[in-house]
């Protein structure tokens, strides 16, 4: 009698079966998984992202301004239009991205098990994370500091005056440990408040849980302005760490690092050489600037050399614009945020933006 | 015999009315909000909170706030800004589908209506035609919202929003019930190789957190899979969330089971039922009835589990709620976005719960040979 309900249970037991395994499996060959884990480990990144058909880029949507989406429903911000401009490198087309909200926290191992191919999230290099972690920092997209913005109820005028203030303070960042360096180095106390994104981190402000929040000076721009009292807060003038934001990939294939670099590199001197998305395929034509026709691929092969197009750094360039174009899109005077161009203004107009020649 | 005295009265009685005291609206009051000290001051202190919160809150949603406008500077009012959602439902309710091709998942979720109803409420009408109409249901959706049949594709990844917690949730749901009962029943199954991996499978998926078995179904599953298959990321989420909602579903039905005296299964055996026939004409009905509220308990916490699907990178509402309120010219909103985002898994929620109490109430009637 138990018949039926046997047959029954063993069929969808095999069901089950088919189901997880993806109905392909050969079951014959138990040998082949064991193949397959070995060659996933070596197969090139840039293999294995041209076989999936598309990049998969971790950012966050925490931070306003550098990855949200529009009204269009199309993502944006100054994180999101780097993912866009190595996957126009890559395939030639910058809608080629899978995107991967992480927090502060999975970020990592989220790049570190390949779950994604290049994280683009406001990610401070350190030398911990790029040596003990495992990964590889390919250049700084942005030059920051982490500030202080207060009440100016408080009567405070100096972040070194805040002994006994509570803090709000967003958790596992960089943010985090220079925090607790600042406050022990000047001998003053303070009471921490952990706080996960930048939005919870506004609210526990403004509902004054905190007397102070701490994070990256854009982070602050970004959260003062959608203050409804904004003079009634302040951003103290110290700024206690070096903050150099930039995407990172896994350690181990630097052909796929060096793609992620001059990627980066490409968007920055593109600004200094005056190439932009309008005039980058005229100029692509060809030029009397032999740098411009190497890094455009009329001269030279270095398109080959990464294996890549010898149109990536057009691609690249077309996608977002330039380093210049892409910061006054998202971050610049013009935006909600208005952050100034400082640190990030190029070399050559009194910023450190400076990236090494393409030759 | 002179005049005796009897109990008997002549005259019709007066027909007092009761006092005013415990009839109508006061005496509802007094009888309810009044009836001790205790009472009494809940009474107050609940009045107190609600006359604080209630006009603020009105005020704040209706009153003071403004309903349509080109970014947050034009918000000028202290009240919400609903402008922010009438410019972004769309985003909230489709996530990335195409703008051109949202009528395919408008379609998918009204055809959705007479393909549920016919299994949820008795004699509905044209019932056996439309519970045919239902088994094909999951293929004509499924080609709706993915395409074919000369439908343009749509790949998954664009799913998002509403959308994405509906496909999750309701199939999780539609398919964790089944194998949840299959499972209970394995579980009191006296063969021992039966009985031991229902055990394992629902000791192992109720032992690990489900944002575990999603992290696994995404990290690990493409390891152990050859290169050249991929499963979508949907379907994956879809078979760990059903895996995750039937080991809870067998548990809850187990004590159901377990609650039907022994007499039962030893007049249906006696009767010469099949273990089949016994079980779903004897045990099954009136071990699922006990179980409604615990199923649907289930089924509830199984739709509000599917936000996690943000961490495998897939953006359902309240992912890409906050993806959008990263917009510089939005930022700061977060509060009319989550309440927007409350109010869908209120009303579903609160569907559910309502129709499980009615359901109880209707089958309390009926009695349970009448299934």
């Amino acid at each position: 009698m138990f018949k039926g309900f046997l047959i029954g249970a063993l069929l969808v037991a095999v069901i089950g079966y088919v189901i997880v395994d993806g109905g392909y499996l050969d079951l014959k060959d138990s040998s082949k998984s064991a193949k397959v884990t070995t060659k996933v480990a070596a197969e090139s990144t840039l293999k294995k992202i041209q076989k999936r058909g598309n990049l998969q880029c971790g950012i966050n949507t925490g931070l306003p301004g550098f990855a949200y989406t529009d009204d269009k429903g199309n993502w944006a911000g100054f994180d999101v239009a780097y993912c866009r401009a190595l996957a126009a490198a890559v395939f030639g087309d910058p809608d080629k991205v899978k995107y991967v909200n992480l927090t502060g926290k999975n970020r990592f191992p989220a790049l570190a098990s390949g779950e994604i191919d290049v994280l683009s999230r406001n990610t401070t290099w350190t030398f911990s994370r790029d040596v003990k972690l495992g990964f590889t920092f390919i250049g700084v997209s942005y030059y920051d500091g982490q500030g202080f913005i207060g009440r100016k109820k408080l009567g405070v005028k100096s972040a070194k005056e805040l002994d006994g203030a509570s803090v709000c303070i967003q958790t596992g960042t960089t943010t985090e440990l220079n925090l607790a360096d600042f406050f022990r180095s000047n001998k003053i106390k303070y009471e921490p408040v952990p706080i996960e994104t930048n939005e919870e981190a506004r609210k526990a402000y403004l509902a004054e849980r905190c007397d102070v929040y701490t994070t990256d000076a854009s982070g602050l721009a970004a959260t003062k302005s959608t203050f409804a009292d904004a003079n009634q807060h302040m951003v103290f003038p110290e700024i206690i760490s070096k903050e150099p934001l930039g995407p990172l990939v896994r350690q181990g294939d630097d052909a796929w690092a060096d793609i992620a670099r001059w990627t980066l590199n490409a968007l920055i001197n593109a600004e200094e050489y005056g190439i932009n998305s309008s005039n980058v395929e005229k100029l692509a034509e060809g030029t009397k600037n032999p740098e411009i026709n190497r890094m455009l691929g009329s001269e030279g092969t270095l398109g080959q050399m990464l294996g890549l197009d010898k149109r990536w750094a057009v691609n690249a360039i077309k996608a977002g614009g330039n380093y210049g174009e892409i910061f006054d899109r998202y971050l610049g005077k013009n935006t909600p945020l208005g952050l100034a161009r400082g640190l990030n203004a190029s070399w050559g107009n009194g910023g450190i933006l400076y990236a090494p020649p393409m030759r | 015999m002179g005049s005796a005295k009897t109990n008997i009265r002549n005259s019709k009685t007066i027909r007092k009315t009761p006092p005013i005291a415990s009839t109508g609206s006061i005496g509802w009051i007094r009888k309810n909000l009044f009836s001790s000290i205790p009472n009494t001051i809940l009474t107050v202190i609940s009045v107190y909170f609600l006359a604080t919160i209630i006009p603020v809150a009105f005020d704040w949603a209706f009153i003071s706030s403004q309903a349509s406008g080109e970014n947050r500077f034009s918000c000028s009012s202290s009240g919400a800004c609903w402008a922010w959602i009438d410019q972004r439902w769309g985003q909230f309710l489709f996530g990335f589908y195409p703008e051109s091709e949202r009528w395919r998942p408008a379609v998918a979720f009204i055809l959705l209506i007479p393909a549920i109803l016919p299994w949820l409420i008795e004699d509905f009408f044209w019932q056996r035609y439309l519970r045919v109409f239902s088994i094909a249901y999951p293929v004509v959706a499924t080609i709706l919202l993915v395409g074919g049949a000369g439908l343009p594709e749509i790949p998954t990844d664009k799913f998002g929003g509403f959308m994405l917690n509906l496909i999750v949730g309701l199939s999780g749901i539609v398919l964790s019930l089944p194998i949840g009962v299959m499972l209970a029943l394995g579980r009191r199954s006296k063969l021992p190789l039966i009985r031991y991996l229902c055990i394992g499978f629902i000791e192992t998926v109720r032992g690990l957190p489900l944002i575990a078995l999603l992290f696994v179904s995404n990290i690990l599953l493409p390891i152990f899979l050859p290169t050249d298959v991929t499963l979508d990321s949907v379907v994956r989420v879809i078979i760990m969330v059903t895996a995750f909602a039937a080991a809870y579903i067998a548990e809850v039905i187990r004590g159901g089971l377990q609650a039907i005296p022994s007499g039962q299964y030893e007049a249906a055996q006696a009767m010469g039922l099949t273990y089949f026939n016994s079980m779903r004409l004897v045990i099954l009905p009136q071990a699922l009835r006990i179980s409604i509220p615990g199923i649907v308990n289930t089924f509830i916490g199984l739709f509000k589990d599917t936000t996690l699907v943000i961490v495998i990178g897939l953006f359902d509402i309240l992912g890409i709620a906050n993806a959008m309120v990263s917009n510089p010219d939005w930022m700061g909103l977060s509060t009319e976005t989550y309440v927007f985002v409350a109010l869908f898994f209120f009303v579903v929620c609160f569907s559910m719960s309502r129709y499980s109490l009615w359901l109880e109430r209707r089958l309390e009637k009926k009695g349970p040979h009448e299934w």
